[in-house]
């Protein structure tokens, strides 16, 4: 190595040059990478926020057995403070459940129809209106709960109070039913079309290709359908808080008036004191929910990406 | 010169020899036209190979035949196809019975994402409405099998999916599970290009084997196989048929030019 070429020096100078679009380049991956750990990061936030709020509470005051089991929510009492969440629990369930008998036919039939059956335009501009739909505020349910839905109620079924779990139970219903639509159509688009091909060659009728093959092979993706409207009922506050009566009852029957956990955070958490035990206990209810959406969405998430990966 | 009582009797043997006739077939995806006043007849028991190169028609040729080309709904035909000596585009035709006589094998193997058995029993409860017994059912999954060379490698795993089957399984599958409804023809489109060339021996074997039972109409890309597993070969160019032969005698002493020269590869 005694003589070197010089033009082949400047060669090896170029190689390790770094240029603007190198800089720019590098810049682009760490911003990028913030921006896609960022929902990681706000979600151990808000996690942690939640958790020191309601944790005291949680490890001195709370006795489980009566959170969980009593149904008396009497946090304002000034003799004896209780903090039972069933009656709320109870709410929640009770209008989610109904929420689901309503809206899983809806958005199934309605998957089924953009999927299979519509083509083109009406194909298209049906998906759009199924997304307006999922767009609308809910305190718009809300309002239409309690000005068109509630009248309807006592009118129709004779009965004294027309805000209970069937107004916000439909209400919830119909608010759920555009997501749900939406991911069953996109279980039902990630059917090969093989499969449709396949069974309409041997003499399958489109009903029978549709619930033979179609439905058993997106079932996964239907079930996260489904879960993800559960989720979106528990977690759900504003229309509930003005369909359901805002009783804290634990329902007997669909026209019984109850409350739902999220609208008891929403309607008491600005006129607690900071700190206060009552304040503590809502802070012990979001975290309740928290856990729960949060099980019911992952749970919901690996089913419909279960059925992909095979 | 033939009397007419003689010329009579000559045509309905003949209507019996075939299985499918075909007159003045024209067919359009949109306006693109795909098939010119296509006109041949398939032998019945027979294996009649459809070559050309891509583009000439072949598979929305043997697509009308069971007429999954409708699936596309842009699809518009004019002329017949007579199976059995029924035009299946009469408007009282229904579909499903016309997809029971016609089985048809697609390119990439499809079976079902449900068991071994009951892709086999899927055809079969479309068209008996699930009446057979437990016992009989195993029959026919047996029979069904068995005549496609499969029983003995599948015959402890009847339940497992499908799908994981090898792809030569699956395309034996795919044969197997049209036979429990007593197709009368068998439409192949290209059924060995996905599989490798062991694969695809065996798969001819066994459509060879099936010969005489079903008349088989098989679309093929590779001259090679037609040459081997067909005794009647029809040569399609640019939407029309060019000649129609015996398979023997297309390949030999071809009398078209055209099937002259893409035999001998000279294009497509």
């Amino acid at each position: 190595m005694s003589e070197q070429n010089p033009s082949s020096v400047e060669i090896m100078d170029a190689f390790d040059r770094r240029d603007l679009a190198w800089f720019i380049d590098k810049l682009v991956q760490v911003l990028v990478f913030i921006g896609g750990i960022s929902a990681i990061v706000f979600i151990i936030g808000i996690f942690i926020f939640i958790t020191m709020e309601g944790f005291g509470f949680l490890l001195d005051t709370l006795d489980f057995r009566e959170f969980f089991m009593s149904p008396w929510w009497e946090p304002t009492d000034e003799d004896e403070p209780s903090f039972g969440i069933l009656a709320l629990i109870a709410g929640t369930a009770s209008v989610t459940g109904l929420a689901m008998l309503v809206a899983i036919p809806f958005s199934l039939g309605a998957a089924i129809y953009i999927g299979e059956f519509a083509t083109g335009k009406k194909r298209e501009s049906l998906k759009v209106l199924v997304e307006l739909l999922a767009a609308i505020p809910s305190v718009v349910w809300g309002f239409i709960g309690l000005s068109i839905m509630n009248p309807l109620i006592i009118e129709l079924f004779d009965v004294p109070v027309g805000l209970n779990v069937l107004n916000a139970g439909v209400i919830l219903g119909l608010m759920a039913a555009p997501i749900m639509t939406s991911i069953a159509e996109d279980a039902l688009k990630a059917v090969p079309d093989r499969y449709r091909e396949a069974a309409e060659a041997m003499g399958a009728t489109r009903w029978q290709v549709i619930f033979k093959v179609v439905l058993s092979a997106a079932k996964n993706g239907l079930l996260g359908a489904v879960l993800l409207g559960v989720g979106r009922g528990f977690g759900e506050t504003m229309a509930v808080l003005m369909a359901t009566g805002h009783a804290i009852n634990i329902p007997g029957s669909v026209f019984d008036s109850v409350r739902a956990l999220t609208a008891t955070i929403a309607a008491e958490l600005g006129e607690t004191a900071v700190g206060s035990d009552h304040y503590q206990a809502l802070f012990t209810i979001g975290i309740f929910l928290f856990v729960i959406t949060f099980v019911i969405n992952l749970t919901a998430d690996l089913i419909v990406r279960g059925i992909r990966n095979k | 010169m033939m009397n007419n009582a003689a010329q009579i009797a000559e045509t309905t043997e003949q209507a019996q020899q075939y299985a499918i006739r075909t007159e003045k077939l024209n067919l359009w995806y949109g306006t693109f036209q795909a098939l010119y006043d296509v006109d041949f007849n398939i032998r019945q028991g027979m294996i009649t190979s459809l070559i050309g190169p891509s583009g000439c028609g072949k598979s929305t040729y043997l697509r009308s035949v069971n007429r999954i080309n409708e699936r596309l709904g842009y699809v518009r035909i004019e002329g017949n196809i007579d199976v059995f000596g029924q035009n299946i585009y009469d408007p009282s035709v229904e579909l499903v019975q016309v997809r029971k006589q016609i089985g048809m094998v697609f390119q990439r193997p499809n079976p079902l994402p449900i068991s071994i058995r009951d892709n086999i029993l899927f055809g079969h409860k479309l068209h008996s409405g699930g009446r057979a017994s437990r016992s009989e059912q195993d029959g026919i999954v047996e029979d069904a099998l068995r005549q496609v060379l499969l029983w003995d490698k599948v015959k402890d795993r009847l339940n497992r999916k499908a799908t994981e089957l090898s792809l030569e399984e699956q395309q034996k599958l795919c044969i197997a599970r049209l036979l429990p409804v007593k197709p009368r023809v068998l439409l192949m489109d290209e059924p060995c290009s996905a599989l490798d060339p062991k694969g695809t021996a065996a798969v001819e074997e066994l459509i060879w084997e099936l010969r005489g039972k079903y008349s088989i109409l098989i679309v093929t890309h590779n001259m090679a196989q037609a040459r081997r597993a067909s005794e009647e070969c029809i040569f399609m160019l640019m939407g029309k048929v060019v000649e129609h032969a015996t398979t023997d005698q297309l390949f030999v002493s071809p009398q078209s030019q055209q099937t002259a020269d893409y035999i001998e590869g000279r294009y497509g």
